[in-house]
Formats: structure tokens, sequence, C-alpha cells
């Protein structure tokens, strides 16, 4: 049994049946219920409980018929919603007398507690509700008929997606076959299949009632999928805060089923998660921190404190994003628009009153804390040293930004061997270093995230004026690329942004080899006039970003000129080539 | 221009007495902002408030920006600056600018705040401090304005805020102000008073002869010493959909006294005052 040592169990009997009811944690703190879906049993929380428990009074239950509960007799009509609203009042009243509960549901856990949610006499008992991947069946059965009845072709793709993402619901409504394929080869397979295709990790789970509980379990599907969805209830309006979690890999569920929610739920915090559907396994400690923040804001009796206004706020949310070069131009703009999500940031940058400017403007942006770090990327103690004390204190970074850069220009012959040492330390060495430490925290956790690596248009724009700094940020895409397949199995993505021509600092910083201090200081001042021509803001950069995170993409030009350029490495390079011979217009 | 005492010539006066009219109004108007006010009806309280207190001709015509629109997101063509319907909500921040004119003195100021707390907004007042003080520091050391520009520029980058005058008409930090003969008929086009407009392209001209500008901008056409006159100064700084400017007016002579060959016309203005009590 995999729920955590300190577990307290108790029977509590109602309507026929007795239910197994399991508790962690204090029970005078608020009380957290969570509900299991199918085929499952209260294990599949075993992570997310003991997470939990440090602060709640976490309470489990094996849904009647599952785990160690027993089952209804006849188990036709034994499982209807009404008698499944029966069993959690019977559980809350057991274990929260006189404090409403707080409910998280996933799969037909979260089927169940909607119809808990939204019934009248229930009203009083539940605090907020936790959604992941299970519908209100009245709410599903308006979402069809709507599509139904005026169908437009985009409704019409709505509805053949999710028809065919339910196949397994009309698979269950057949008699005795799914029970005899639970009973017999199904069973045994299951938790490969599970690790295979849905990437649950093992440890304890599925536990050795699977294939009881799967059998009773289809009659959830045979006593209320019909009913339902043919005469959904027309008052099935939440009167609780509801958060819903959805997995954007769920295969059983689409995103576009929860469009129209806001009509039924009053107060809606919406969360995504980049994961398939059994999060509970393979994302608890995200599921955890959203939980927990969530409950504690509805006690604390602000249910929408989500002040994040940012446009992936429901993405982001709680995630832990470090940016390296985060002092100022497109890191510190990143910082921002992560702050603006609502993640909390770490602003890493080797100057120190730049780090903590950046830090002091995103916790008054939205995010709900944020520090800074003074480290030079290139500096192999200081990045260990860095990456011990962000795991330890802030805990694993969910998105790392491998941003701090230098410019270089200067034809081949003219770059010492000490600049090309400096530039290929910060741009390439940072950036390996940022993946390697922070990287392998992430895979070792095994519960996905993101690394973003700056390189640049100059990755596959050759110039004969930036000889080093083009090889830097080549190898940064390059690098991208490879560790971007290598991660590809964990869950983790990789991105290689190539912002362009972007009005940063970066200019007046740059070096200009083989020219002295006063020609210097002119190019420079040059370029950042030339810069500030083209005046391409870094907060566009920042949006790109973070879009490029929330969709996952490999390779992002930013900037028109360095579309413009990515297309032609691939068409014409003859062009490119040609283009990197005229002298800059210094 | 100042006597020993530090005091105002008449001249002097007659624009801080402007000036402190305009900063009055928008104070009186902001009072009355709540939400569901609209940016034309908050331009139309400046205009109504000032012309029951005498003035009769604008160097150009009370503006208003709501929200986002303080930061000018994503403003494209110039008539995007002119009050639109977008009502007030709680929590969101402002700007009322105005350049009224009053017995043939001109002001020019921007008054900015938010509609009940605005953490962000609050930030950006506290920081333009800095940028009040580098302005007249620098102007007393006679650099270009070019130069000075561009220090701000830096300035703000280091803050970590986004230089948002570059979205005015030749994305000017400051621009003279005169006197304006006052004329019985004062016509205005896209806002702006026709009288001052030609005074303006009367100093062009007369400057571009010379080498110097009315028009303090990044471009080459600023790259010279400040000029003597009396300069409308508007820092405005953004940050992510919020803004905040000051505009007053900075009085620039050829004295060779460092105090005296620069200052700001009127320390008795709301955003002093703030960062007075605050310190």
């Amino acid at each position: 049994m995999t729920l955590p040592a300190g577990v307290r169990e108790r029977r509590v009997r109602t309507g026929g049946v007795e239910l197994c009811v399991a508790e962690l944690g204090d029970p005078s703190g608020p009380t957290v219920v969570l509900v299991h879906g199918y085929p499952d049993s209260k294990e599949v929380w075993s992570e997310v409980a003991s997470r939990l428990a440090d602060h709640f009074h976490v309470v489990l239950y094996d849904v009647r018929g599952h785990g160690r509960s027993t089952a209804p007799r006849p188990l036709r009509g034994g499982f209807t919603l009404e008698k499944l609203t029966d069993d959690f009042l019977a559980v809350a009243d057991a274990v929260s007398p006189d404090r409403p509960v707080h409910l998280v549901g996933h799969d037909w856990g979260s089927v169940q507690a909607w119809e808990f949610t939204t019934v009248r006499r229930t009203e009083g008992r539940i605090a907020s509700f936790t959604s992941m991947s299970g519908p209100s069946l009245d709410h599903f059965g308006h979402w069809i008929n709507k599509r139904v009845r005026r169908p437009t072709p985009r409704r019409v793709g709505q509805l053949l997606g999710q028809g065919a993402k339910s196949w397994y619901v009309y698979l269950l409504q057949t008699p005795v076959l799914p029970e005899l394929a639970w009973r017999g080869p199904l069973g045994t397979y299951w938790p490969r299949i599970l690790e295979r295709l849905e990437k649950v990790p093992g440890g304890g789970y599925p536990t050795s009632s699977l294939p009881t509980d799967a059998a009773h379990g289809v009659w959830l599907y045979r006593d209320n999928v019909r009913t339902r969805l043919r005469r959904p209830r027309t008052d099935a309006y939440a009167h609780a805060p509801v958060q819903l979690i959805t997995p954007l890999g769920d295969a059983f569920l689409s995103e576009n089923l929860f469009d129209d929610l806001e009509h039924w739920v009053p107060q809606l915090a919406r969360r995504t998660i980049p994961a398939r559907h059994w999060v509970p396994r393979s994302r608890p400690d995200q599921l955890a921190a959203w939980i927990s923040q969530f409950v504690t804001s509805v006690e604390g009796g602000r249910p929408d404190a989500v002040k994040a206004t940012g446009k992936y706020a429901d993405r982001f949310g709680g995630q832990l994003v470090l940016v390296t070069g985060a002092g100022s131009g497109i890191g510190r703009a990143t910082a921002f628009a992560f702050a603006e999500a609502g993640a909390r940031v770490v602003a890493v940058d080797r100057d120190a009153e730049a780090a903590v400017r950046t830090a002091e403007l995103s916790r008054l942006l939205g995010a709900p804390e944020a520090w800074a770090e003074t480290v030079d990327v290139s500096d192999e103690q200081a990045m260990e040293k860095l990456a011990e004390k962000v795991a330890a204190e802030y805990g694993v970074v969910d998105v790392l930004v491998n941003n701090a850069g230098i410019g270089l220009s200067g034809s081949f012959f003219d770059t010492a061997p000490k600049d090309w040492k400096k530039v290929l330390d910060i741009n390439l060495w940072g950036v390996i270093h940022g993946c390697r430490l922070f990287g392998k925290q992430m895979a070792d956790r095994a519960q996905g995230g993101h690394i973003v690596n700056t390189a640049s248009a100059a990755a596959y724009q050759p110039s004969k004026a930036l000889p080093a700094y083009s090889t830097s940020k080549a190898a940064v895409l390059m690098l991208s690329e490879c560790l971007r397949a290598e991660l590809a199995g964990q869950g983790i993505g990789v991105t290689a942004v190539c912002p362009g021509f972007v009005n940063t600092n970066i200019t007046s910083t740059a070096r200009f080899a083989g020219v002295d201090a006063a020609e210097e200081k002119r190019l420079q001042k040059r370029t950042a006039r030339l810069y500030g021509l083209r005046n391409y803001p870094p907060e566009k950069v920042a949006d790109a970003i973070l879009r490029a995170v929330a969709r996952n993409e490999a390779v992002v030009p930013v900037t028109p000129e360095a579309r413009g350029a990515h297309l032609m490495s691939r068409f014409t390079p003859r062009v490119l080539r040609a283009i990197a011979r005229l002298e800059p217009p210094l | 221009m100042t006597t020993a005492a530090g005091e105002l010539t008449a001249e002097l006066r007659g624009f801080r007495k402007v000036q402190r009219l305009a900063y009055e109004c928008a104070e009186a108007v902001a009072a009355q902002l709540k939400p569901g006010v609209t940016e034309r009806e908050a331009a139309r309280m400046q205009r109504t408030w000032l012309r029951e207190r005498g003035v009769r001709d604008w160097f150009h015509l009370p503006f208003a920006w709501f929200g986002d629109r303080t930061a000018f997101v994503n403003f494209r063509v110039p008539l995007q600056f002119f009050p639109t319907d977008r009502p007030l909500e709680p929590g969101m921040p402002f700007i009322l600018d105005m350049a009224p004119l009053y017995e043939g003195c001109t002001a020019d100021i921007g008054y900015s705040g938010s509609l009940g707390v605005n953490p962000v907004q609050n930030r950006l007042m506290d920081d333009l401090e800095a940028h009040r003080e580098l302005i007249l520091r620098e102007v007393r050391e006679r650099r270009p304005l070019r130069e000075i520009y561009e220090d701000v520029d830096r300035l703000m980058a280091r803050q970590g805020y986004a230089n948002r005058h570059r979205a005015y008409p030749f994305g000017v930090i400051a621009h003279k102000v005169d006197r304006v003969p006052e004329r019985r008929w004062s016509p205005h086009v896209f806002g702006f008073g026709t009288r001052s407009l030609k005074g303006l392209a009367a100093d062009a001209l007369h400057g571009h002869r010379e080498g110097w500008s009315p028009l303090w901008s990044p471009y080459r056409f600023s790259d010279h010493p400040p000029q003597p006159g009396l300069w409308a100064v508007e820092p405005h700084l953004g940050f992510r959909g919020t803004g905040a400017k000051f505009e007053e007016i900075l009085v620039v002579t050829d004295s060779a006294d460092p105090e005296q060959s620069a200052f700001w016309l009127d320390d008795d203005l709301p955003h002093v005052r703030r960062w007075a009590e605050d310190k």
C-alpha cells in the first residue's frame, strides 16, 4: 500500500455499503477531501496527499465498490450520482462535522464532485472544489445539445473530436464483456499500458484490487451517463468556488469541453498543465501547490486571489521560473512577463542592483514571490552553488530561461583568443551550466518542465562582422535541439529563441575587437542608435518566449528579419551567404 | 531672470500662475473621477473647469488617458492620443494632460494618478523623481539635449521601464513654450492652438538658421546645448500597460551661475510635494 505512514483509517456505513476512509494531517486544519476516478482507488492520490498533509487535514476514501469499500447489492442502480452524493455527505459528516470541506476530484471523482457541488442539499458543506479531467455530466449534456442544435463547422468538429475521445464509454455500455476483460488480460496488462501510453510512473500503483475496482466501476458509466446526457439538469450551478485544472495532453477529454464553464460557475479559476490524463500520479508537486494555494485563498476569504492578469496566468501561475541575465533587456522583460502570469521568479544577473530591481518590480506585477541572485553564469562553481541554493530554498525550477549573453563584433583575425574565451564562456558555457544543473534537477524530479535558451538570428545568419558571437549562438541553437531530443521522453521541452535586432543594452556592452577604446565607444553609440531606430521592444520577445513555452515550440525566430533569415537559411542559403559579406553600416 | 533674492520676474510669475492653475484643475478633476467616467468626459471636465476660470486659448486641448492607454500601448497614429469612450475602472491608472493659455502665458502640464490603489503606478511616480533631478543637473552642465535625452533613456532602462515619450510627435521629451498674443479668435487644428503652433513654427525656423530646435528630441537636430527660454519637460515612463509622467516648465537662462542657468519654474507641484512627503 502506498499511502504514507501515519495514516488513520476508519469505516463509514451509509446506504447499505461500508466505505474505507483514510485521514492524514492535523484534523484541526481545513479538511481536503480527495475523490478518485475510474479505474482507480484512493491510492491514486498517495503522492498528492502526502504533500498536502503538512498543511491540511487530508481525507481520502474508496468510492463504493472500489478498493476496500464494499459494493452495493445489486450492482445495477447502485452507482447513481444520488447515492454517491449520499456517500460523500456521510464521509464529510464523519470527518468534518462542523466545517465545510474542500473537494478535489480526478476523472470520475471529479464527475461526482461536480454533482456534489451543483446540488442544493450539499450547500454549506463544500468550501471549494478543484476539478481535473472530469466534467459535470449535466454541463456535458448541455455542451452536446448546444452543438447539435446549432452546428457550425467548428462546433461539429468539437463534437466529433470529443466523440472520438470517448470511445471507451461506448465499450463500457456493452454487458459483461468489460468485466471479463478487466478480470482477465486487461487487468494484467493495465499497469504496463499506463506506464507506456500515459507515462504514469510505477511505485505501488495501481493496487492489486484493480480488476475488481474496474469491474464494479463500469456501473458508474452504465448508471449515469445515458440518463444524464439525455436529460441534463438545468439548475447545475456551482455553489462553491471552483478551480479547474485542465491537462492539455488528456487522451479522453478535449479542452473545449470546459469552454462554457463560466456560465455555470460564478467563481472559476482556470489552470492548464502540459500532461496526460493521470496528473495525480505524473504531476503531484504542481497539483499539491495549486490545491494548497486555492484552499488557502478560499479559507482567507479571497477565492479570486489569483491576481495575475497575464495571458498565460492559467499555465504559469505559481510555477518557479529562473531567468539568467534578468538585470536588463530580454531577460528582464521575460522575468516581468512570467511575473505577470503569476509565476514565482528567480532573477539572476551579475549586476546585483539590477537583479534586485527586477525582482522588486516582478513582485509588483503579480509574482507571489521573487528573488534576486547575483551570479556570473560563466563561473562553474558559482552556478553549482546557485543550483543548490535554489533547490534547497525555492524548489525545483519549472521553467529555466538561459538568457545571459554578451555581444562581440570584429573580424576573425582581430578577435583575440581571450575575446573568444569570454564570449564562449558566457554565451555557451553559461547555457551549458544552466542546462546541466537545473535541467538535471528537472529530469530527476520527473514531473516535466521547460528550458528556454536564448540563441540569436546570428545562429543561422552568417556575418563577417560577428564570427565569435555567431559561433557561440549557433552552438546554443544546436545544443537546444539535441537536448530537446534527449529530454522529450521525460516531458521536458527545450526551446531556442532567436530574437534578431532587439532594442536592448547589449549594444552598449558589446565589445568591438581590433579597435581602440574611443572608436569602440563610438561604435557602441552608433549601434545603440541603429537598434534604437529599429526599436523592436524586448517585451515582444518575452511574449514570444511565453508562447513558445506554452506551445512547446523548438526554434522561435522573433523579429520579422529573424524569421525572414530563418526561411532563407532553409530555402535560399546562398542569399544569406551574400548578405554575410556585406559591411555593417557603422 | 530672477533677482538676487530668488524672486521671479513678472513674466515668470505669469507662467507660474497659469501652471499652478492647470495643476489645480488637474487635482480638481482627478478628485471628481469615479468608475464609469470616460476619457472624453474627463477631457471635457478639464476644459470646462479652465474656461470657467478665464482660459480662452490652448497650446493643446486637454487630453485624458486611462488604463493601458497611459502607456500608449499599440499607438500607431497620432489620432490615438485623442480621448476615447474608455471608462475608468477601479485601480486603473490615468493621466491628465492639458496646456492652457492664460493672460498670454502658456502652461503645459501632465498629472498622473490612479483610481484607488495601484502599486505599479505608485512605483512609477516614485521613480520619476530621479528623472527630474537628472534633467536639471545635466541642463545646468550645458550638455547637448540629445545626450541628455539618451541619459534619460538609459536611466529608464536601468529602472526597468520603457520610454513612452518616444510616442509623442517627433519623440520629444520636451518642447519650448512661449508667450502667445491673445486674440478674440483662436482656432485650433487637431487639438493644437494655431497661435501657439505659429509661435513654435517661428521658433523652429529661427532655430534652424542658428542650429537649435524648439523640440527636444532624440534626433540630430537636438544635438545642441540647452537654448535659453521656457521648456515644458515631460518624461513619460511606461511599464507593461501602466504609464506615468509629469510635465512642467524648466526655465533655462544664459546666466553663468549654474544655479541660475536652469531651474524648475515651480517646486510646489503635486508630484514634488509627494516626493517631499515620502522623505
